[in-house]
């Protein structure tokens, strides 16, 4: 579905990635790890063309998206939940929730899809008309995955969703994240809780200073000497 | 005791705070969506006075068609402001935003000058005052007020209940995430822009029932409106309708007890004090 080729990119003159190449197939729940840095938020942000690509291929279903305008990437299938969730804090939960159906094509669905979102997160139904500001973290979490389901994705991107929350949320959202991949979604997720991610995940990337460094199943890489020496303590 | 003329001064506040409120209107919808002060808008508005008079009392247009025309062009104006002036100094410091756009306020001024020259222009439709009892209102003031009132209910709907005002709302936040939505914010601010520029044509075409043109006159409203913004939190739409009503009344009700000019002095002197005592604006900043 998804395919980097030996991407690059970075800030001005500041490279943050190196020849990335990864695939995300149909289906699958992918997980990036690595450290703070690495440059997992900088992967999402190219992917979702917020940053453009210095070299490389970046391709969706077949076609290339180098040229693709950021905001022409949700009618080519792909939401992205991003870092610190960013949410329209003085708007509703249900304001919130229409912005990810602003599209033509997913407003027609919109009240099919609200009622999926709704029975994923109960939540979120009981808050519809509270600010989003005033949500708690987790809540604040649940509301922005809505809101990138509400464009009916193809491939979701998610960029730590478990950051900043307390333990018991952690649990639920990743809970939510295994839910999702069940049912068929597809995922690309970006996560520093190693070992939470690689248990919903099939298959994962390490990605170290902009590089990625292994990659394989998730058993596979929980099993390799740089993930269990630097980040599992073993 | 019963004093018929305050209670006329008290009336014809309010029915000048419903203009007020309009025009302060137009400038927060721009300031809170694009973060850029239209300095020029008062001129925008002259603009569409000055295309008022010449469509219906050169070119004998009748009223309900210059109207609209009028509207669209201030919005086509509008755009063409935010396409040409605002769009390349947009992530610039703010004080070169002011500049820029004050320097539009001078170009407009001496365009409309050359072009229209400096006499004062009167679109010669007189409305009769309305009598009540031993109370004098003006008809033009009175069809303004309810105008603008109807403005800004739709405007309120419009940015409420709908996917575009909504965004339009939303971007007003936070513009960066817009395109995760699918959304262009260029588009949004151009939206946002004609927008405005409509409400000054609306606020155009209901001041040209009320006074004569000339190319200065912006000069003469657009100060004021620019203090009610601030007064009620610059980008705080419900604050500067607000503030907009209880400036009207200061200027109003002052310049009965006093002397008209004496209105606004003790208007901007209560200015100055709200702003000790509240440097973001009564009613706070943006929301």
């Amino acid at each position: 579905m998804l395919v980097l080729n030996k991407l690059c990119a970075g800030y001005g003159s500041f490279r943050a990635l190196f020849d990335v190449s990864l695939e995300v197939k149909a289906g699958e729940t992918v997980a990036v790890i690595g450290p703070n840095g690495a440059g997992k938020t900088t992967l999402l942000r190219a992917i979702s063309r917020l940053i453009d690509p210095s070299a490389g291929e970046l391709i969706m279903e077949g076609k290339p998206l180098n040229a693709v305008p950021a905001h022409e990437l949700v009618a080519r299938g792909i939401a992205h939940v991003p870092e610190n969730r960013r949410l329209f804090s003085r708007l509703s939960v249900e304001e919130n929730l229409r912005m990810g159906a602003f599209l033509p094509s997913a407003r027609a669905q919109f009240a099919q899809r609200l009622d999926t979102v709704y029975q994923l997160f109960p939540r979120m139904r009981e808050r519809r008309h509270q600010s989003a500001g005033t949500l708690s973290g987790g809540e604040q979490q649940m509301c922005a995955i809505g809101r990138a389901l509400m464009s009916g994705p193809r491939l979701l991107l998610l960029d730590e969703p478990s950051a900043g929350l307390a333990p018991v949320m952690v649990q639920s959202i990743f809970e939510v994240v295994r839910k999702m991949s069940s049912e068929g979604y597809t995922v690309l997720i970006v996560e520093q809780n190693i070992r939470q991610v690689l248990g919903i995940a099939q298959r994962g990337y390490l990605l170290e200073t902009g590089r990625i460094r292994a990659s394989g199943s998730s058993a596979q890489l929980l099993a390799t000497d740089e993930v269990k020496q630097a980040y599992l303590g073993m | 005791m019963f004093d018929i003329f305050l209670l006329e001064a008290i009336l014809n506040g309010v029915l000048f705070g419903g203009i007020l409120a309009l025009l302060a209107l137009g400038l927060n919808l721009i300031f809170g969506v694009i973060d850029v002060v239209w300095i020029c808008y008062a001129e925008l508005i002259m603009i569409g006075m000055y295309a008022v008079y010449y469509l219906h009392a050169v070119y004998s247009w009748p009223l309900w068609l210059a109207f609209p025309a009028c509207i669209a062009l201030v919005a086509l104006l509008g755009t063409a402001l935010h396409q040409f002036v605002i769009r390349p100094v947009l992530s610039a410091e703010p004080i070169n935003q002011l500049l820029v756009t004050g320097g539009v306020l001078f170009l407009l001024q001496g365009a409309a000058t050359l072009a229209f020259g400096v006499e004062f222009k009167n679109l010669g439709v007189q409305l009769p005052p309305l009598q009540v009892g031993e109370l004098y209102l003006s008809a033009a003031r009175l069809i303004a007020f309810l105008v603008a009132l109807a403005g800004m209910i739709g405007m309120y709907l419009f940015l409420t209940r709908t996917y575009l005002g909504t965004a339009i709302r939303a971007i007003a936040q936070d513009r960066a995430v817009m395109p995760l939505m699918g959304v262009n914010p260029q588009r949004i601010f151009l939206i946002t822009s004609a927008l405005g520029g409509g409400l000054a044509g609306l606020a155009a075409c209901l001041l040209v029932l009320q006074y004569d043109i000339h190319p200065a006159i912006g000069l003469s409203f657009g100060p004021v409106v620019f203090l009610v913004c601030v007064l009620g939190g610059l980008g705080n739409m419900i604050g500067g309708f607000a503030a907009a009503f209880l400036f009207a009344q200061f200027i109003s009700v002052g310049g009965y007890f006093f002397h008209l000019e004496w209105g606004y002095v003790i208007a901007f002197l209560f200015f100055i004090a709200a702003m000790f005592w509240r440097p973001r604006g009564l009613f706070g900043g943006a929301s």
